[in-house]
């Protein structure tokens, strides 16, 4: 076991290179790392933000809201649907979690079934809407949304989120801002540096759904108010002139954009948005406002109504302008977000953190600190403890610092203050692998056996408990990375990194250093003895 | 005295630990009844991460007007107001909570103002929300992964050893978290997302002794196959004496650093972090292996520990 090994050579000095070289990005000057040849590591270690200040939002998505709106949808569908084959209908509407009809006639109900499934069932795998579709007394149709279809919804609704909100981030141009998407429904962004808390979540916290409706003009709006508002339409207030009524159907919407800036209006001078549709959307745009002119459409955000302007002629060529009382900011602003895209569903903000970069360095600051005091009074003792073998125990130490801060350096793990902790932690549990070997190699020398065989048996015997006590740990750094959230998984992340490190160099190293050791010298005794 | 220090220590001590196992017993109880009371009584010292509400953090130019803040927090819709004072003087932390319907973001802007307008020049460093929804899932996804790792770690005990091994292991465990928890409780530290954290390196660090005591009783139990249980547990613990001392004093030593010099943000999960270490190396010693020795052990296990042959290297 002590004899002269080339692979453990290597794979030490392999090590010890890996360490240095992917540490030393940390201890040099931001203008020094810039200037290095581009082989060069140039990784830091990416500080949490509790060491570094920043700001932390934790949003859910509103799946309520989702599944609202697609219930929405079907009602419009299947109103459509059945009127385009002239089926007399009532009662359609929500009850509960379900969607009813009732088909007037009752030979024709079997045939609106039929026709339902047809246009709207079909599995979520084939690319259908997932409906359950079923025949009920009394002419009855029973519409539902399969539990796994209303998940996969409510899943591509948080990963569509995430990619939204990457977009506008990165157009407000913050720095290397983290979003994770956390458990079923949240997400997590993380901004580091000197970021203003309350202009993310404003630009996060908008949907910023945008729909194109027609006015429905066929009863006044305050009749309307008072419950009369014909199905299919809807009181939606507005910016600027009290609430009116809408056909619920959008026209045309958001995603059927392709370009959004802000500019001004010719005539005006007001601060505008401009924007241009798609093809599909230019046709729908144009179709529809060839058909009603004189009448007046909504441009509705987020459930109000920014202008409703009368259409004077039928606009072709797929782009216009939206105008109403914007600001240069508040124009652009919503360029960035009507660029972006809309979220599927609203963001609601569950947690908000901000820590000021300065404590942060104050914390970095104690961390350093504390655990360079404890270092040394940890080599101090071992140095008493066990002499020479204290020696090779430090050095092994010195090497595994060096290897931890390296990879975390490399994989850009977030290193938080817990994970300082834990880092001590670490080093406290690689230097028992060292008091394990020795205390065994104590044991085979007091059993009167040569220090040669002492020192074999004692790594042969102790690694059996080196390498049980390590399964747990990684046992519980895997469990908490798994279940754990934020400081706990930084922490568990730098715990499985140091169970790797500190076994291979609490055995492998000393191993080295105590078999060059005892080559050069061919001690008669060993110095713990 | 010889240096190395090692040297002066005997390498088989002969002390008698069984013998003080039913002293242990009863101080053990004691510990978890005076925990559990205070668990009732007093409670824990949650943090707005499982609470919900606000904290804020500020410094000023003067010496901070504790009294005057309190007051101010109040006015401004703050309930539950608790104000800290921190560092010289100049610094203070607010935490406060906002009825049941207000909207927590809205509330704490509101405060946020109110302290600058009462407080021309206050610095706002830190301000934090937690929703209420948040806060019992942060509590939740803890306790799953609580119950989870114990529960696997019981099981690789069980596959390394025997049943009995892993039931006094995770009872040892139990037992260290319910004291972690009442000291917890008796001083009132806060209990915070990052207490989790240091709860469960206890339950690592613990889980590490328990398989360090295992491995030795294991090997006695193959050497000496006729030995009563009660003796080899005896020789086992003096075996493994010196290898405790220089462990957990190396292991307090490391923390010692930031537990007096960490300041005031490290030290509760440190302090915790310390005490786990004197409690899992007594829980090691006095409750798993009285419950073994209480429950016996198969003594046909004669089998090599497949990792001998598989794994080592040959000589």
């Amino acid at each position: 076991m002590l004899a002269p090994s080339r692979w453990r050579l290597i794979s030490v000095l392999a090590a010890l290179v890996f360490g240095v070289l992917f540490t030393l990005p940390n201890l040099l000057p931001a203008s020094v790392r810039d200037s290095l040849p581009p082989f060069f590591p140039r990784q830091t270690l990416n500080l949490g933000l509790d060491l570094q200040g920043g700001s932390y939002l934790k949003l859910s998505v509103d799946t309520r809201a989702l599944r609202v709106e697609k219930t929405t949808n079907l009602i419009e569908d299947i109103r459509t649907i059945l009127r385009a084959e002239d089926i007399e209908f009532s009662d359609l509407g929500q009850v509960g979690q379900d969607v009813t009809v009732r088909v007037s006639d009752p030979a024709r109900a079997n045939e609106a079934l039929n026709l339902l499934r047809s246009r709207l069932g079909g599995d979520v795998a084939t690319g259908g809407a997932g409906l359950e579709l079923s025949a009920q007394p009394d002419q009855r149709i029973r519409l539902r949304f399969s539990e796994q279809a209303l998940n996969a919804e409510a899943s591509r609704a948080v990963d569509q989120s995430i990619e939204i909100i990457r977009r506008r981030i990165d157009a407000l141009g913050t720095r290397e801002p983290a979003i994770q998407r956390q458990g079923f429904d949240q997400i997590v962004v993380q901004a580091p540096g000197e970021s203003d808390p309350e202009r993310l979540k404003s630009i996060i916290g908008q949907t910023a759904k945008l729909t194109f409706q027609m006015v429905d003009d066929s009863v006044p709006v305050a009749e309307a108010l008072q419950g009369r508002a014909p199905p299919g339409s809807v009181i939606l207030p507005s910016q600027d002139e009290g609430p009116m009524l809408l056909k619920k159907r959008a026209v045309v919407t958001g995603e059927m954009l392709t370009e959004a800036s802000q500019g001004f209006d010719g005539q005006t001078g007001q601060p505008v948005v401009n924007f241009r549709f798609n093809g599909q959307g230019a046709t729908r745009f144009g179709e529809v406002t060839a058909n009603n002119i004189g009448k007046r459409f909504a441009i509705v955000l987020d459930g109000k109504i920014i202008s409703a302007p009368v259409i004077q002629s039928a606009i072709m060529g797929g782009s216009g302008q939206i105008s109403g009382n914007f600001t240069a900011e508040t124009a652009n602003d919503l360029a960035v977000l009507l660029r972006a895209g809309a979220l599927p569903a609203p963001l609601t903000v569950e947690q908000q953190n901000t820590v000021g970069a300065e404590l942060g360095a104050d914390a970095v600051r104690a961390g350093a600190i504390s655990m360079a005091i404890g270092a040394v009074l940890m080599f101090a003792f071992i140095l008493l403890a066990y002499g020479l073998f204290g020696v090779f125990a430090a050095l092994a130490l010195v090497l595994n610092v060096l290897l931890l801060i390296g990879i975390m350096s490399m994989t850009q793990a977030t290193l938080t203050f817990p994970g300082i902790a834990g880092i001590i932690l670490t080093m406290a549990v690689a230097v028992d692998a060292n008091v394990l070997i020795y205390e065994r190699v104590r044991d085979e020398a007091h059993l009167g056996r040569s220090p040669l065989q002492a020192l074999e048996h004692g790594y042969e015997r102790a690694l059996v408990s080196i390498f049980d006590a390590n399964v747990t740990s990684a046992i519980a750094a895997i469990i908490m990375f798994m279940f754990g959230a934020g400081a706990v998984r930084g922490f568990a992340w730098t715990l499985l990194i140091g169970v790797l490190t500190s076994v291979f160099t609490a055995v492998v190293v000393t191993q080295l250093l105590i078999g060059w050791w005892y080559r050069t010298r061919k001690p008669k005794t060993l110095p713990i003895v | 005295m010889r240096w190395p220090l090692i040297t002066n220590l005997p390498r088989v001590f002969n002390l008698d630990f069984v013998r003080y196992a039913p002293v242990a017993a009863v101080i053990s109880s004691i510990l978890i009844a005076i925990s559990f009371g205070s668990l009732a009584i007093r409670g824990l010292n949650f943090g707005i991460d499982f609470v919900g509400g606000a904290l804020i953090e500020v410094e000023t130019a003067k010496p901070i007007d504790v009294g005057g803040l309190r007051r101010v927090l109040t006015e401004a819709g703050g309930e539950d107001a608790q104000v800290q004072g921190l560092g010289q003087g100049n610094g203070a932390i607010l935490r406060f909570r906002v009825p049941e319907n207000a909207d927590l973001n809205a509330s704490t802007q509101q405060v946020k103002d109110a302290l600058q307008k009462a407080f021309p020049g206050i610095e706002i460093r830190r301000a934090e929300t937690v929703g209420g929804k948040v806060s019992g899932e942060l509590a939740r996804s803890g306790a799953i992964a609580l119950a989870i790792a114990m529960l696997l770690m019981l099981f690789y005990i069980w596959f390394r050893f025997q049943l009995q091994f892993g039931l006094g292991a995770v009872a040892a465990i139990l037992h260290d978290v319910i004291l972690t928890m009442g000291i917890l409780s008796l001083t009132q530290l806060e209990v915070s997302m990052t207490s989790i954290a240091a709860l469960l390196t206890v339950i690592g660090y613990s889980m590490n002794e328990k398989v360090i005591t295992f491995d030795r009783l294991r090997e006695n139990l193959r050497k000496y196959k006729t030995t009563p249980l009660r003796d080899i547990i005896n020789r086992s613990e003096n075996e493994r004496l010196s290898r405790n001392l220089i462990t957990g004093t190396t292991a307090i030593i490391a923390l010692s650093g930031a537990l007096f010099f960490g300041g005031p943000v490290l030290f509760p999960l440190v302090f915790t972090m310390v005490f786990g270490v004197i409690v899992g190396t007594y829980s090691s010693i006095y409750v798993a292996l009285p419950i073994i020795l209480l429950w016996g052990v198969r003594r046909d296990d004669d089998e090599p520990a497949p990792l001998r042959s598989a794994n080592l290297p040959q000589r």
